[in-house]
């Protein structure tokens, strides 16, 4: 099966020559998304497959900069919107387009829908930002971890001590009460990714159960699109 | 423009040694001196994203599509925190390049042009858009006849027209011409057929401005009635 660019994709570049899988696993913080990486990445690589990884903030290109920038309290919603496509974009030539045509499996922790449900979170143009995103590939497989935001907040307590600044949507609905904020905000981005569901199709994956319990369904799920 | 937004956007395009620049410079002393609430603002110079740009270029990163989307980045930066606040506030606001810049450049790096234009669906149309009309051999020559150290980039040795660097920035500079071009009655450029000296130039274009902006309007009042 060939691959397909959600939009106008990316000029000088043909997918159908694109062998490789991509599989996007999806969710906030604490949804126990890295650790389902990890072990899809073991049961897959024991299995002779070769795997790479990418994941937001992880470019060559911006990953540092995008930092610094992140602090500045003068970052808008819009700039800092363009500045995670570029990151995308940078990770997508560089790393997931050469790893597909090698034919090996691309492991995504977050693609663009966590780009998108942000910045409809923010209140910028869906149909803007959806366009924009018309460069990424259509994955072979998106499954998103659904979790309650308080058993969100409680794993980031456990892992963290303190809830993320962003995760919290401090710099969109900021109240009194950090704790607050970041409930209202998950559940903000939960409403926004099951409408998100309904246009590109994900499979949402209960992350409340075990690790375990999870990884099963996943392993179950991935077989068939790698065989 | 959206209504009740007292600013006015000015906006010099054209090719590297067009001479653009320097009218751009000579029109804004000019408000300046003259009292006039003014802004200045130039491509690529948002902090928070020319580094990246910088980087990218230096070290060959950058692809036709991050290219496209660090300028805008770029862009939208300079756009939220300082074009549309003093637009907002009574300014006039003079940009040397704009999105235009991007149209043509991306265009010619093959990039879709529906995209690019949707990537800046959120800026606003000039009130004046001067296009510095230079025939294209005077412009090269302008850049070419010192035999500078082209930049990668700038020269389009991206897009693999030539080996050597000069006869790939001609190359490269004719197509943006070319870009330029379409897009002047689209975008209803005034366009300067740039074959005079530069006082002749700056008068033209400040006429122009004269003409096309209630200048008062924009003087400094310290004793507001």
């Amino acid at each position: 099966m060939s691959k397909q660019f959600y939009g106008k994709g990316i000029p000088h570049l043909d997918a159908e020559r694109l062998k490789g899988k991509l599989i996007v696993i999806e969710g906030s913080d604490g949804s126990g998304r890295t650790t389902q990486i990890n072990m899809l990445r073991d049961w897959l690589e024991e299995q002779g497959n070769a795997t790479v990884e990418i994941g937001i903030k992880r470019s060559q290109l911006v990953a540092t900069e995008l930092d610094i920038a992140r602090q500045s309290t003068t970052l808008s919603p819009m700039t800092m919107t363009l500045y995670y496509a570029c990151d995308f974009a940078d990770q997508l030539e560089h790393v997931i387009i050469p790893s597909l045509r090698a034919n090996f499996i691309v492991l995504a922790d977050r693609y663009i829908y966590t780009l998108i449900a942000r910045a409809i979170a923010r209140r910028l143009n869906r149909n803007w930002i959806s366009q924009l995103y018309g460069i990424a590939l259509v994955p072979d497989a998106v499954f998103y971890l659904s979790v309650e935001p308080t058993t969100l907040a409680e794993r980031t307590f456990r892992k963290n001590d303190t809830l993320s600044y962003w995760e919290s949507g401090m710099d969109v609905h900021r109240q009194v009460d950090m704790y607050r904020s970041f409930i209202d905000y998950q559940r903000k981005l939960e409403h926004i990714f099951m409408d998100l569901q309904q246009e590109y199709g994900f499979v949402i994956v209960d992350g409340n159960r075990s690790p375990e319990t999870v990884y099963e369904e996943l392993v179950s799920r991935i077989r068939p699109i790698i065989e | 423009m959206p209504v009740g937004m007292p600013g006015k956007l000015i906006v010099v395009e054209g090719l590297d040694g067009s001479g653009k620049s320097t009218q751009a410079h000579l029109l804004r002393r000019w408000l300046e001196i003259g009292g006039y609430r003014v802004y200045f603002t130039e491509w690529n110079s948002s902090p928070l994203v020319k580094n990246v740009t910088k980087r990218g270029k230096k070290d060959q990163l950058l692809t036709p599509t991050t290219f496209s989307i660090i300028h805008a980045t770029d862009f939208a930066d300079r756009f939220e925190r300082q074009i549309l606040p003093m637009l907002h506030a009574g300014y006039i606001v003079l940009a040397d390049r704009y999105i235009f810049t991007a149209f043509a450049r991306d265009a010619v790096r093959g990039v879709d042009r529906e995209w690019v234009r949707n990537l800046y669906r959120f800026a606003i149309k000039p009130d004046l858009t001067f296009f510095f009309n230079v025939p294209l051999e005077v412009a090269l020559g302008r850049i070419l006849d010192g035999r500078p150290k082209l930049k990668y980039y700038e020269a389009g040795m991206d897009m693999g027209f030539d080996d050597d660097i000069y006869q790939s920035f001609r190359i490269f500079q004719g197509h943006v011409y070319d870009e330029y071009i379409k897009m002047a009655d689209e975008f209803g450029f005034t366009v300067l057929d740039a074959s005079f000296t530069p006082e002749e130039e700056q008068k033209q274009v400040r006429a122009i401005v004269q003409k096309k902006i209630d200048l008062p309007r924009f003087k400094y009042e310290w004793n507001a009635p």
